[in-house]
């Protein structure tokens, strides 16, 4: 224990070096970008920017899941010739039944629906109970696999709508099951892309039932959708989407040409262009609306037939809206909306003082231990000074390897580790001056005190690291900066008080032989 | 160079007879907890935006804020019980709403931007420096979250110090972490800090300094039960105490001076952290000496002895 090797202190010594250099990347640009140059990020909190928790509304998800459903039945059953009544589904229950015109073709239409797409018919579990009804519930493991491919689509439709924004450097996360975080540093007014990803873009094409007049009994089939412009005018829209906006290849903003409004240019792929074609020839001098997120954008009257799958969309628009409308068509629309549950954003401003008072406070409580350890332990306490300085270093060393993102609790956590850090230095420091009263010679009394405090130093510090570990795992956001921090500096501390500090008394004595030890 | 030390914390061969005052503590300590419990539910903890959910807006107006037009505003824009109040400096303002009630995202956005809105036009060249809002199932969750870090770090501490120690440490340790905890959890009620997830890290730093200053007083204990057979516990937790008291003041003091100045210069949102973590320091290190030893002192006497022969 007691002779330490001059390589060995020469390992450590490089090891603080090589945290230095580690250090230096948050200091300066790179020199070249071949040179890997990781260095700490800077949480929202202290460059300002926003941070969106967004909640996928799997309501919707199933809602859509039972309607197809129902759609795939009836046409299932009319193409047998299988009669069937009341088929309704229940979003609650997430089932959907229906009763057969009559008992004897029982067997037929459960076989009729066994025949269906093995895909879809295996999210379900059948039963018919015996007044001849028939239950089809939607399994619970369905539903969480088409959530989960909800949410990795989400993600990559939220990407593209904010790449195209031109945020920078934004992070797009998955939490949990139904859930993503988006952080958006530098941006401090997040409306824009708020709306953007608030908005599912769903697109779709229908003609209007022009009999109906009154908007509180809509006939079966066609529901009274509000203009966009003026939600309290009011369109009687078929329910039968003519065409798919899914199905647009291309979109893009752009003036229309006659009036000089702002316009959409849209591309339909080949069955698209398909369907628009024999649409608009089959109802020639008809209103065909369009219809975004059950909003009705515009509804022009059909002059002729467009047989290229290429239109355009006026309505209204100021240059933004065209622009973004446009980009959400090109970027697809969300399975299932996306709602905003948690919503911070911090101006840049305010976290510049955070920075700041966060920097001064760490000066002037580095300072003051610092003081205190000379003061109260003299030749020693000025090793521990070196120790608690190279421990700075290699907390901040490891923090930019991790590439770890710095918030003001994280920088609350690296002060308080800087106040804890001298802990053990100041355990051993103890035990040795204990050892020199019990009239120990000064080698001795360095080995004793150094082996008895080990043990402590283990104890203590094996404690806050379980407590903050489980800070980290239930922590959230900037919580979790801070147990970071304090696990790190957990680390660090043991490293640079049990070889860095140590190892220079151990040379120290080795070098001056002192017939007594200054403590 | 540098030589001998300039001062000493405690003077040398200190034998301070701490358990005589064992009682007084413990009732004293008993009698804090007690009322922080009773503040707990009433008036109870000013909880923060983490979880209560709700909006808070802050701005920055050029030149002092003038209160009175903002919350002529806000009511022109129907936005009522909106809490206003200057935060730091003069020219900061921090407006504090709860969740809408029916608790719809869509409601909360025109909301936020309802209170933005009222609030730039009521002075010229107002910014909005801070946004957030905090959805009712997003608070209660991450309440949970942060109970649950509390509890599980308490049950690991004490199956740490079970593992490493024996039962009668470990029991004394959680009974004396609990007391500390109510007693932080008192002093957020009285001084009104808003009790939000900095706030529950607060609380865990408070827990694991306290446990680690516990440690070191027991483990002196434990050393002394093998190394002097026949001393009676009392006097030997006496001279364990006074043995580790120059170790227990001068860590309390390092980590008390690296918290001071970020209380003092912390800013708004990290001064209250920072004055909790002193709190706490102060609490830990006192219940290390006045409460911890002595719980262990009323443990059954006979098997701390019985056990510590067997070991050594």
């Amino acid at each position: 224990m007691m002779y330490y090797s001059r390589k060995k202190l020469a390992l450590v010594i490089l090891t603080c070096f090589i945290g230095l250099l580690l250090c230096l990347p948050n200091f300066m640009s790179a020199p070249s970008p071949k040179i890997p140059w990781r260095q700490i990020h800077l949480g929202l909190d202290l460059r300002g920017g926003s941070y969106l928790l967004m909640q996928i509304d799997l309501n919707v998800l199933t809602k859509n899941r039972l309607q197809t459903l129902s759609d795939n039945i009836r046409q299932t059953l009319i193409s047998k010739d299988l009669g069937y009544k009341d088929i309704h589904s229940s979003d609650k229950d997430h089932t959907i039944s229906f009763t057969l015109r009559s008992p004897s073709e029982k067997d037929a239409v459960l076989k009729a629906l066994k025949g269906m797409p093995k895909a879809v018919i295996n999210e379900f579990s059948i039963s018919d109970a015996p007044n001849d009804q028939i239950t089809l519930t939607l399994s619970e493991d369905a539903m969480k696999q088409r959530g989960s491919d909800a949410i990795a689509q989400s993600i990559e439709i939220v990407r593209k709508r904010i790449d195209a924004t031109g945020a920078v450097d934004p992070s797009i996360t998955r939490q949990g099951e139904d859930r993503i975080i988006v952080q958006l540093p530098g941006v401090d007014d997040p409306e824009r892309i708020k709306k953007l990803l608030g908005t599912t873009a769903k697109m779709t094409f229908h003609l209007l039932d022009e009999n109906a007049t009154n908007p509180d009994f809509p006939p079966p089939g066609v529901t009274f959708m509000p203009m966009m412009e003026d939600p309290s005018k009011k369109l009687p829209i078929r329910d039968h989407i003519e065409v798919d906006g899914s199905e647009l290849t291309n979109a893009s903003a752009g003036m229309d040409q006659q009036n000089g409004e702002y316009a959409v240019n849209f591309q339909f792929d080949t069955a698209g262009a398909q369907a628009f074609a024999n649409v608009t020839r089959a109802n020639i001098g008809k209103p065909f609306a369009i219809v975004l997120d059950n909003q009705v954008i515009t509804a022009p009257v059909i002059k002729g037939v467009i047989p290229g799958g290429s239109g355009q969309i006026t309505g209204g628009f100021t240059v933004q809206k065209a622009t973004d409308l446009a980009l959400m068509l090109r970027s697809g629309a969300l399975p299932a909306p996306l709602k905003i549950i948690e919503e911070r954003t911090i101006g840049a401003s305010l976290g510049e003082d955070a920075i700041r008072a966060g920097a001064i406070s760490l000066a002037v409580g580095f300072a003051l231990v610092i003081v205190f350890m000379l003061v109260f332990y003299g030749h020693f306490g000025f090793y521990a000074d070196i120790a608690l300085f190279a421990n700075l270093i290699l907390m901040t060393a490891i923090l930019s390897l991790f590439e770890a993102t710095l918030t003001l609790p994280g920088m609350a956590g690296m002060l308080l580790t800087l106040g804890m850090a001298v802990d053990a230095n100041i355990l051993i420091n103890e035990r040795i001056r204990e050892e020199v009263r019990n009239g120990r010679t000064p080698l001795n009394a360095l080995q004793a005190g150094f082996d008895r405090a080990l043990s402590t130093i283990i104890d203590s510090n094996v404690t806050a690291f379980l407590s903050h570990v489980m800070l980290f795992i239930f922590g959230t956001g900037p919580v979790r900066g801070f147990a970071l921090t304090i696990t790190i500096g957990i680390v660090t501390t043991i490293f640079t008080t049990l070889c860095l500090s140590w190892m220079l008394i151990i040379r120290w004595y080795a070098v001056t032989r002192p017939k007594e030890l200054p403590v | 160079m540098l030589g001998r030390p300039l001062l000493h914390l405690v003077p040398h061969g200190t034998k301070i007879n701490f358990m005589r005052g064992r009682f007084i503590g413990l009732i004293t300590s008993a009698v804090l907890s007690i009322a922080s419990l009773i503040l707990f539910f009433h008036p109870g903890l000013t909880l923060g935006l983490d979880f209560r959910g709700g909006i808070v807006v802050e701005a920055q107006t050029q030149g002092p804020a003038d209160f009175a037009k903002i919350r002529m505003e806000l009511n022109q824009a129907h936005i009522s019980a909106a809490g206003l109040q200057q935060f730091g400096a003069k020219n900061s303002v921090l407006i504090r709403l709860d969740a809408p009630k029916e608790n719809n995202a869509e409601a909360t956005q025109t909301l936020i931007n309802q209170v933005k809105q009222a609030v730039t036009s009521a002075q010229d060249g107002t910014k909005i420096v801070r946004a957030d809002a905090v959805g009712a199932s997003v608070s209660s969750e991450l309440f949970r979250h942060g109970l649950l870090a509390l509890g599980f770090s308490l049950l690991m501490i004490m199956l740490y110090i079970w593992f490493r120690f024996e039962w009668e440490f470990a029991i004394s340790a959680i009974i004396t972490l609990i007391l500390d905890l109510t007693k932080a959890i008192g002093f957020l009620v009285i001084t009104h800090f808003e009790f939000d997830l900095v706030m529950v890290a607060a609380l865990l730093t408070i827990l694991g300094y306290s446990t680690n200053d516990k440690v070191v007083v027991y483990d002196r204990v434990r050393e002394n039960l093998r190394k002097y057979h026949s001393m009676p516990i009392r006097e030997l937790i006496d001279m364990s105490i006074n043995e580790t008291l120059s170790r227990t003041l001068a860590t309390s003091l390092t980590v008390f001076l690296a918290a001071l100045p970020l209380a003092l210069f912390g800013g708004a949102s990290l001064s209250g952290f920072a004055w909790v973590m002193l709190f706490g320091i102060v609490v830990g290190t006192s219940s290390s000496i006045f409460i911890a030893a002595p719980l262990l002192l009323f443990m059954e006497e006979g098997s701390l002895r019985r056990r510590a022969k067997k070991i050594s």
